[in-house]
């Protein structure tokens, strides 16, 4: 019999896998649609802020409840996967905890995962809480309708449904270890599914508890293969995006903006300077009309995004009521990435009808004020502002739909050296 | 503030044979606005009072670039900035300070790109350093126990990192510092950079420069120090549209400094 389960858990993991690496094949490519950037540098600078801001969570920190929370549920997830391990490797060979031969090590780091897997359930019933009781209003904005509550209210029951499972899982197991039955060897340590245990003795029959033991078994793995597949559609693919991103993070001051070589060019034609190259092509666009114009690190950005509205909630003009949200700027990153990739899938055309500007208006474009606070508050690192004066440079360079104040402004800046209406002349009538 | 001191051109000190070992970029709101004008002129009376060999550019001076920079325009930014650092480099200009802090950005970290490269410092920082060298030293005079607070610009703190300098130089007033609830990289912004300030803000709740100027007065404080013409600007309009121009008063750090010497 044990033969047949085994093959059904190589098929599972087979199949689960498969469409995980197709998944994430698929972000990697629309990733790389985007424009090149050269992020190599600083190799060792690099690897100090991916360990600070994603191993060590150092920005998550400036909110300390959630830092607490996010930290456990963080902690839980990186190491009950080790627990993981030893769950395929029983599912493949068909033998029953198999890692117990490291003796007193392993009962310590079975009660050292109950203890995380009860501190997970418990931070996400809190997490729960701040949304749906608490309503803490960053996460009920106008962008975070539909799917994107849904999403987290599907991953934080998840998890408590996933956690509720291991625990119960080692309940049973307990108990067959008390019992006495030979697959169920003794080992590990249940400081809290030890609270019950023996109420599941009492309770239920040898083949009772061997039946529960196994249906959690196979729906803790089963669940947690679910959970790898629904990643790549979540914001919670975060968890793997979130090391890469901050690894490839902006080392510039977050003052100096990118510098548009292809127009230094231009310029240099104009203004007739002699290291003007006269044989460049001219440029073929300016800034971002769609996502491919965008740099594949705000590609990047877009799939990292937690939506955890930190940038929102201290966004000037968030606060101010304006209709820009930078959460929402890589929301809709996201997805017009994603149909745009689904076209791509279809080998159907991309047409000029709609583009990123169909789901960033105006509006909020011109409503910020580069202030880079959202940059300062995300806690992986992501640049929205970025995203938004490229959105800039296409309405005013490509449409000159800049608002009409601005174009005043351009025009005092050409003419008059300043952007108000003061002759040059007057430039030092401060000093007369 | 209305005598005339008489400000150095670099074209003048080239034609004495000379060079000046900083220049002082004044800026367009320090050059035209009539609020930041002061600004300007208390920054000269230090420069003056220390006795450094400074000069500004004068009528060769020209917008950075920066408002049209953060407007999408990249084609108006680098002509400006090309013009600029042909006249710079023209000079052998080697040091400059400004006293705004979005000129500060554009020629410290996107003049170089274009082949603009020099030592730019913001005047908070310049106050710093004369008072840690100690060729600026001062008591607090009026200042002495008067509560201050200090509204950190965007383009100074988050963009470039600098908290400490500014600090420092209102710690010299002997007066008492009040800090924001929202301060330092969590310091919320005026509502003007961005090219905001050349024009009327989106629909919205209400205006970003009366909430920043209504988080200073509740602070209490009867001063709130700037460090950028622009922030003067939109916190005195916030001020006002609170009713509270008679009792909260907004300076310059280089204004206090300037008032605290009794130049
Ligand atoms: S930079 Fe723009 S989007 Fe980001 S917080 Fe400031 S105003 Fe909002
Ligand atoms: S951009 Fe950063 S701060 Fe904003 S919602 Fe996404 S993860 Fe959170």
């Amino acid at each position: 019999m044990h033969w047949i389960a085994q093959l059904i858990f190589l098929a599972v993991l087979g199949t689960a896998s498969y469409f995980f690496y197709r998944n994430v094949s698929r972000i990697r490519r629309n990733i790389l649609l985007g424009r090149d950037e050269d992020r190599s540098d600083q190799k060792s600078l690099r690897w100090k802020t991916m360990l600070r801001v994603a191993f060590g969570q150092s920005k998550m920190a400036a909110r300390p409840i959630p830092f607490i929370l996010h930290f456990v549920v963080y902690a839980g997830f990186l190491l009950i996967n080790i627990e993981v391990l030893e769950i395929i490797i029983d599912g493949i060979f068909g033998t029953h905890r198999v890692l117990s031969f490291m003796g007193p090590l392993y009962d310590i780091a079975i009660g050292f995962f109950e203890i995380l897997a009860i501190g997970v359930l418990i931070a996400c019933a809190l997490f729960l809480a701040r949304r749906f009781i608490a309503r803490i209003p960053r996460f009920h904005k106008a962008e975070m309708k539909g799917w994107p509550t849904r999403d987290a209210t599907i991953i934080l029951v998840s998890e408590i449904v996933l956690m509720t499972a291991l625990l119960l899982m080692n309940g049973a197991d307990q108990a067959l270890q008390q019992i006495g039955n030979n697959h169920y060897i003794a080992a590990g340590y249940f400081p809290v599914s030890g609270l019950f245990s023996d109420a599941m003795l009492h309770g239920c029959s040898e083949n009772t508890l061997i039946l529960i033991e196994r249906s959690c078994w196979w729906f803790h793995i089963l669940g947690i293969l679910l959970f790898l597949n629904f990643l790549p559609y979540s914001k919670h693919f975060h968890i793997i995006l979130a090391f890469p991103n901050t690894y490839y993070s902006n080392l510039n001051p977050k003052g100096r903006f990118t510098n548009i070589s292809s127009v230094t060019n231009e310029v240099k034609m104009m203004l007739g300077l002699p290291d003007a190259d006269t044989n460049a092509p001219p440029p073929e666009s300016f800034g971002a009309k769609d996502v491919q114009d965008l740099t594949w690190k705000n590609l990047m950005d877009a799939y990292t995004c937690t939506e955890c509205g930190r940038c929102t909630s201290v966004c000037p003009a968030n606060l101010t009521g304006k209709a820009l949200s930078p959460r929402k700027i890589m929301m809709d990153t996201r997805d017009r990435l994603e149909e745009v990739g689904n076209l791509l899938d279809k080998k159907q055309e991309i047409t000029p009808d709609k583009n990123l500007h169909s789901y960033i208006s105006k509006e909020e474009l011109w409503a910020c004020t580069t202030c880079n606070a959202c940059a300062e508050a995300c806690p992986v690192n992501i640049d929205p502002l970025n995203i938004i004066v490229q959105m800039r440079q296409y309405l005013v360079m490509e449409k000159s739909e800049a608002p009409n104040e601005l174009n005043m402004m351009f025009s005092n800046v050409e003419n008059n050296g300043a952007p108000w209406q003061f002759p040059a002349s007057d430039r030092d009538a401060w000093t007369r | 503030m209305s005598e005339i001191i008489p400000v150095p051109t670099v074209a003048e000190l080239v034609a004495k044979g000379e060079s000046p070992e900083v220049l002082f970029w004044v800026g367009c709101a320090g050059s035209f606005d009539e609020r930041a004008q002061k600004i300007t002129k208390a920054m000269v009376k230090i420069l003056h009072h220390i006795g450094i060999r400074y000069a500004i550019l004068g009528n060769e001076e020209s917008c950075t670039g920066d408002p049209a920079k953060r407007a999408g325009n990249e084609f108006l930014f680098q002509m400006q900035a090309m013009n600029n650092i042909a006249i710079l480099n023209g000079y052998g200009i080697t040091k400059i300070i400004t006293t705004c802090p979005h000129c500060f950005n554009t020629l410290k970290n996107e003049y170089p790109d274009l082949g603009g490269n020099y030592e730019v410092i913001h005047h908070s920082q310049y106050l710093q350093q004369l008072i840690d060298s100690g060729q600026l030293k001062f008591e607090g005079g009026e200042y002495k126990g008067k509560k201050i607070t200090y509204h950190d610009s965007c383009y100074l703190g988050r963009a470039n990192g600098v908290y400490e300098a500014p600090r420092k130089v209102l710690e010299k007033l002997d007066a008492e510092l009040i800090e924001l609830k929202r301060c330092r990289s969590n310091g919320l912004c005026c509502g003007a950079g961005g090219a905001q300030i050349f024009k009327e803000s989106e629909k919205g709740t209400t205006e970003i420069h009366h909430e920043r100027a209504g988080e200073a007065i509740a602070s209490g404080a009867g001063i709130i120090a700037a460090n950028c013409p622009f922030c003067m600007t939109m916190l005195r309009d916030g001020v006002k549209h609170h009713n509270r121009e008679s009792d909260v008063e907004v300076l310059d750090l280089a204004e206090l400094v300037a008032n605290a010497n009794d130049l």
